[in-house]
C-alpha cells in the first residue's frame, strides 16, 4: 500500500513538479481531448462505407459518371411537412444508380424501381426505422427491442397503405388482407377507422339467428360451434374453442330464442314423388349455383364461388322444408341476402331442395346426442352469447350488439411496444406481435375471448400488412399526399325496376354507378349499348357471349310485365352523354363500306384473334361472340367503343387501337351486318 | 484494490458475455436414418414475392439407393442472405418428406435454394430448387400480364380460364421463353407491345397496347417477362464481378 502512494506522487512530481512542465502536460492533454471529435468522426461507420462504395466503382466503366453523382459526407433528406430526416443515403451511396443492378452486396444496391422517389418521400415513411441515426446500429435497431426498426422486407407494402386508401396493382399483399379484414368481418368487432373519418365495413354478412330454428337443428348448430371448419372448410365463421357444456348451452339458448317465419315450417307436400338425382345437378348446373356457391369435391378440392357458403355438406345443415321455402323466395327469410329470388316452379324447388338435401356427411353429426334443454342451460346460454359478443356479428333477439366489443384497431401500426405484454421467445417487435396474435390468440391467455381462425401463412402476412398501415402518420398526413379510395356508393335504382333488380339481386354480380359485384359486365351505360329486343329476349333466355365463361347469367323465370319493366328502365336510365344513341342506322350500310370493314376486320385490326364472326373460321375466345352483334349492340355504341374502349367501359381489356373514324365506321357497317348466323351466310 | 478490480472484472465480463450474441448449433436434431438422394416432391419454380412467403410450402423427399422413401433423415435448407425458412431443418415424416415455408429474399430476381442431407457414409447430397421473387415492377407486370396477356402468350387452361393459346394461327411466344425474347432487346418488346406485330415485321394478331397501357406499365410488363424467361435474362452490356 505504501509503495504504491510512494509511485503516485512520484509520478505526480514527475508531470506537474515543473510549472513549465505542468503547463506542457495540460496542454498535451488538451489537444489530445480536442482531437477526440475529429478522430471519431474519421473513423465513423459511415466513412468506412463511403470509401469502400469509392473502391468498389473506381474499376467501373461508368467510374466517371458514379464518382460525379456521389457525395461526400453526411447525407440527409429533410421533409418538414412529412416531418422526414434521413440520413440513410450516407452509407446508401448507390441508391439512385441502376448501372449497380448486379450489385448485390448492401449498403450499395440501388433501389428497385418504385413509383416514387426517395427525394419525395424518404426512406423511413416506407421502410421505418431512425433516420436520423448514423450508425447501422441505431438506423436499423434489428437486433434490440427498439420502438422503430426496420420494416420487415415482408411487410413493406403496409407503407404503401398509410396514404393509398385505394387497391393498388403492385399492392397485392395489403390488398388481399384489407379484404380479409372486411371478407372475415374482423371488423364486427374491432372498430378500425380511417383518415378520413370514416370506419372499414364488414363484407360477410353474418346470417342473423332470429329464426334459426326454422334452418337447422340443435345437433347442427352444436357441431358447427365446436368447429365451423368440420362442417364447411371455407367457412369464415372462427373456432371459439367452446367446451361441450358451453356448446350445448348456446345451442339450447339459440334454438329456444329462435320465433318461426310463417312458411318455413310447412310441411315438404308428400304427393311429389322422390326427386330425380340427375335431374336436380343438372338444374343446380342450369342455375349456375356454382358461380356463387362452392362444393368440395371428391380429390378435396373447392370447386366454385365464393359469394355464397360452401353446400358441401348443406343437407346436415338445413331442414328440407326450410330449404324449400329458401328456394322459392329467399328474401322472406332474409330480406338483404345476396341470393337471388329465382322464381322456380314448384317442381325445380322439390328437385333442387331434393339434390341439395343430399349432400350430406353421415360423420359430421354421428356423435352429438343432445338430451332436451333445462331451463339453466338456456340462461347459461345466454350469458355466453353476451361474453362472447355474438351479437356483434350476428342478429339475435333479445342481446344488443355490443359497442367496442374489442380494442380499436385505428392506430394499431403504431401502437407503442411498452404497451405490449410479449410471450416469452418472441421478437420484440409489432409485426411479430400482431401476427403472432392472429396466429394464435389465445396463446397471450386462455381466457381471452378472440377465437381460432384457420388463416393460412400468407393470409396472416396479409392481415399484419394491412394493419400495420394503420399508423398514426397515415391519419397525420395532409389530405393533399393522401390517395383516397373511391367513395363507397349507395346507389339504389329507383320505382318498380328497382325494386325488381333488388329482388334478384342484380348487384350481387353486376356493378351499376359505382354499385355492384365484379362477376358480370358493368351496366352503368346497358341502355346505349344494346337494342331493345336483344335485351328482351337475353332476359327470358339469357344465352351466352363469351363460350369459354364458367360463370354465366342464370335464367330467373322472369314475367313477360317483369321483362318490359326491367327493360324500359335499362333502356331509358343506363344511358351514357358521351353520345346520342339513334345518331348511326341500324343497317342500310353500303356494301362497299361493308366490305372494306372486313378487309379491316380480318387483316389490319386481326380482330379475329379474340372474335368470332363466322362460326367455321373464326376461333378466337377472349371477347363475345360477334356472330350476332348487328341486332345485339346499338351502332353508334360499335363505333364509340372502337375508337375508345376504357372510356365507354374502364377497365376492359379491348385494347384501344387508336382508330380514325373512317376505319371505325367502315368496321361499323360490317358488324351491323352480322344479325345472326343465317343472315351472316347470306352476306358471303 | 484487488477486490474492486475482482468486482469490476466480474461486471465487465458478465457485460460482454451478455452483449455478445452467440449463434446457436446449426440444427439440434438428430437424424435416425440416412439417405441416399434427396428428390422435390412439390413447392419448386413458384413465382412469389420479395420477401414474403411463397403461397406453397417446398416439400422435399429424402430417397434411399431402391429410392424408397427413408423416414427420420434430416434435411437443412439454405438460401442467399435475406431468405428464410420455416422450419430450417427438419427430419423427414413417414412418407419420407420434409415441409417448409419459404420467405424470399427482399430483392426481386431469381433464388438459389438448396436443400441438404447426409448419406450414411456422411457424404453430403443437395438439391437445388429455384424460386423467383417479384418486385414491386415486376409484380404489376405480373398483373398486366394476367389481365391483357396471358390468355393468349400462356397456353395452360385452366377450369377458370380456357387458354387462346390454341386458337391463333400464329403461335404467340410464351413469356418464358427465353430462347426467343432474350434475344430481343428492351426497345424491340417496347416497339411489339406499344404499336403491335406489324411494328417488327411479326403478326397482325397482336394488337397494340400503346394506347391502353401507360409508359411505366410497359416497362413493369417488360420487367416482369424478363425475370421469368428460362433460361434466364442477362441484360446486354458489361457485367462488373462482385468483389
Amino acid at each position: 500500500m505504501r509503495s504504491s502512494k510512494n509511485a503516485l506522487s512520484s509520478l505526480w512530481q514527475t508531470l506537474f513538479g515543473h510549472p513549465v512542465r505542468a503547463f506542457g502536460v495540460v496542454s498535451l492533454l488538451l489537444l489530445i481531448s480536442l482531437a477526440i471529435a475529429p478522430a471519431k468522426n474519421h473513423f465513423s461507420e459511415w466513412r468506412h462505407y463511403q470509401k469502400q462504395y469509392l473502391s468498389l466503382i473506381r474499376t467501373r466503366e461508368d467510374a466517371v459518371t458514379l464518382q460525379r453523382h456521389f457525395h461526400d459526407g453526411i447525407q440527409q433528406i429533410w421533409l418538414p411537412q412529412l416531418g422526414v430526416v434521413d440520413r440513410c443515403t450516407t452509407c446508401h451511396v448507390g441508391l439512385k444508380e441502376a448501372s449497380l443492378g448486379y450489385v448485390s452486396a448492401q449498403p450499395f444496391r440501388p433501389h428497385p424501381v418504385i413509383p416514387h422517389t426517395s427525394d419525395q418521400f424518404g426512406c423511413v415513411m416506407c421502410h421505418r426505422g431512425q433516420g436520423a441515426a448514423t450508425t447501422v446500429e441505431e438506423a436499423h435497431s434489428s437486433t434490440l427491442a427498439w420502438e422503430q426498426p426496420i420494416l420487415p422486407a415482408r411487410y413493406v407494402q403496409s407503407s404503401c397503405g398509410q396514404c393509398h386508401r385505394a387497391a393498388l396493382m403492385g399492392t397485392p399483399q395489403l390488398n388481399r388482407g384489407r379484404n380479409l379484414l372486411s371478407r372475415y368481418g374482423c371488423v364486427h368487432c374491432h372498430t378500425i377507422k380511417l383518415a378520413d373519418g370514416t370506419a372499414i365495413k364488414p363484407t360477410d354478412d353474418p346470417p342473423s339467428l332470429e329464426h334459426i330454428a326454422d334452418k337447422t337443428t340443435r345437433e347442427w348448430i352444436y357441431a358447427w360451434l365446436k368447429d365451423p371448419q368440420a362442417y364447411a372448410v371455407t367457412a369464415t365463421m372462427p373456432n371459439f374453442k367452446l367446451s361441450d357444456p358451453d356448446a350445448r348451452d348456446i345451442s339450447a339458448f339459440l334454438i329456444s330464442n329462435s320465433t318461426p317465419i310463417a312458411g318455413d315450417t310447412e310441411p315438404v307436400s308428400k304427393e311429389q314423388k322422390a326427386p330425380d338425382p340427375a335431374a336436380g345437378a343438372s338444374l343446380y348446373g342450369e342455375s349456375f349455383c356454382a358461380s356463387c356457391h362452392a362444393v368440395q369435391n371428391a380429390a378435396g378440392n373447392v370447386v366454385g364461388g365464393d359469394v355464397g357458403p360452401e353446400l358441401t355438406r348443406i343437407g346436415n345443415k338445413a331442414k328440407p322444408e326450410w330449404l324449400q321455402a329458401w328456394l322459392r323466395n329467399p328474401r322472406i327469410y332474409d330480406p338483404g341476402t345476396a341470393m337471388p329470388h329465382y322464381r322456380f316452379t314448384d317442381q325445380q324447388v322439390s328437385l333442387l331442395a331434393g339434390f341439395l338435401g343430399n349432400k350430406t356427411d353421415s360423420d359430421l353429426l354421428a356423435n352429438v346426442h343432445l338430451d332436451a334443454a333445462t331451463p339453466e342451460q338456456i340462461t347459461h346460454g345466454k350469458l355466453l352469447v353476451t361474453e362472447y359478443g355474438c351479437a356483434s356479428c350476428h342478429q339475435i333477439s333479445g342481446v344488443k350488439k355490443p359497442d367496442n366489443f374489442a380494442p380499436e384497431l385505428t392506430h394499431i401500426g403504431s401502437k407503442a411496444l411498452t404497451q405490449i405484454i410479449f410471450l416469452p421467445g418472441m421478437q420484440h417487435t409489432l409485426p411479430d406481435y400482431i401476427s403472432a396474435k392472429i396466429r394464435q390468440p389465445r396463446s397471450f391467455g386462455a381466457a381471452l375471448k378472440m377465437p381460432q381462425y384457420t388463416f393460412v401463412p400468407a393470409q396472416i402476412d396479409a392481415l399484419t400488412a394491412a394493419l400495420l398501415a394503420l399508423t398514426d402518420r397515415a391519419h397525420d398526413l395532409p389530405l393533399s399526399l393522401t390517395v383516397p379510395a373511391q367513395p363507397p356508393s349507395n346507389y339504389q335504382p329507383a320505382g318498380k325496376a328497382g325494386q325488381l333488380m333488388a329482388d334478384l339481386a342484380c348487384f350481387s354480380c353486376h356493378a351499376i354507378n359505382g354499385r355492384g359485384g365484379d362477376m358480370a359486365p358493368d351496366l352503368t351505360w346497358e341502355g346505349s349499348s344494346v337494342q331493345r329486343p336483344w335485351l328482351q329476349a337475353f332476359l327470358k333466355n339469357p344465352g351466352t357471349l363469351r363460350p369459354a365463361l364458367i360463370r354465366r347469367m342464370p335464367r330467373f323465370n322472369l314475367s313477360d310485365s317483369d321483362i318490359t319493366e326491367l327493360t324500359d328502365y335499362i333502356m331509358t336510365v343506363y344511358q351514357t352523354p358521351a353520345f346520342d344513341r339513334d345518331s348511326m342506322p341500324a343497317s342500310g350500310y353500303p356494301p362497299a363500306q361493308v366490305e372494306q370493314g372486313r378487309q379491316l376486320f380480318y387483316s389490319k385490326y386481326a380482330c379475329q384473334s379474340c372474335h368470332i364472326i363466322d362460326t367455321k373460321v373464326d376461333k378466337g375466345y377472349i371477347g363475345p361472340t360477334l356472330t350476332q352483334v348487328g341486332s345485339r349492340l346499338n351502332a353508334a355504341w360499335i363505333f364509340h367503343w372502337l375508337k375508345d374502349p376504357q372510356t365507354m367501359r374502364p377497365g376492359t381489356i379491348e385494347p384501344n387501337r387508336n382508330m380514325n373514324d373512317e376505319d371505325a365506321r367502315m368496321l361499323t357497317a360490317f358488324l351491323m351486318t352480322q344479325k345472326g348466323s343465317g343472315k351472316a351466310e347470306a352476306k358471303k | 484494490m484487488t477486490r474492486h478490480l475482482r468486482t469490476l472484472f466480474a461486471v465487465s465480463a458478465i457485460l460482454v458475455t451478455g452483449c455478445t450474441h452467440k449463434p446457436g448449433p446449426a440444427s439440434t436434431l438428430k437424424p435416425t436414418a440416412f439417405g441416399a438422394a434427396l428428390v422435390e416432391s412439390s413447392g419448386g419454380k413458384q413465382i412469389g414475392a420479395t420477401g414474403m412467403t411463397l403461397a406453397q410450402p417446398m416439400v422435399v423427399q429424402v430417397n434411399d439407393e431402391q429410392a424408397t422413401a427413408v423416414t427420420g433423415a434430416l434435411v437443412e435448407f439454405s438460401g442467399p442472405a435475406g431468405v428464410s425458412f420455416d422450419p430450417a431443418s427438419g427430419l423427414t415424416d413417414s412418407s419420407g418428406q420434409v415441409t417448409t415455408n419459404v420467405a424470399l429474399g427482399g430483392m426481386a430476381g431469381r433464388y438459389q435454394l438448396t436443400a441438404h442431407t447426409i448419406t450414411k457414409a456422411q457424404k453430403p447430397v443437395e438439391l437445388k430448387i429455384e424460386e423467383i421473387a417479384l418486385g414491386y415492377q415486376q409484380q404489376v407486370g405480373f398483373r398486366l400480364d394476367d389481365k391483357y396477356c396471358s390468355r393468349c402468350h400462356n397456353p395452360e387452361s385452366s377450369a377458370e380460364r380456357v387458354s387462346n393459346y390454341d386458337n391463333l394461327e400464329v403461335k404467340p411466344h410464351p413469356f418464358t421463353e427465353g430462347d426467343t425474347l432474350n434475344k430481343m432487346s428492351d426497345a424491340e418488346l417496347t416497339a411489339i407491345i406499344s404499336h403491335g406485330g406489324p411494328a417488327l415485321n411479326k403478326s397482325a394478331l397482336m394488337p397494340p397496347y400503346g394506347y391502353t397501357l401507360s409508359k411505366s406499365d410497359i416497362e413493369a410488363l417488360i420487367a416482369y417477362i424478363r425475370l421469368i424467361s428460362d433460361p434466364p435474362y442477362h441484360a446486354a452490356g458489361t457485367v462488373y464481378a462482385e468483389k
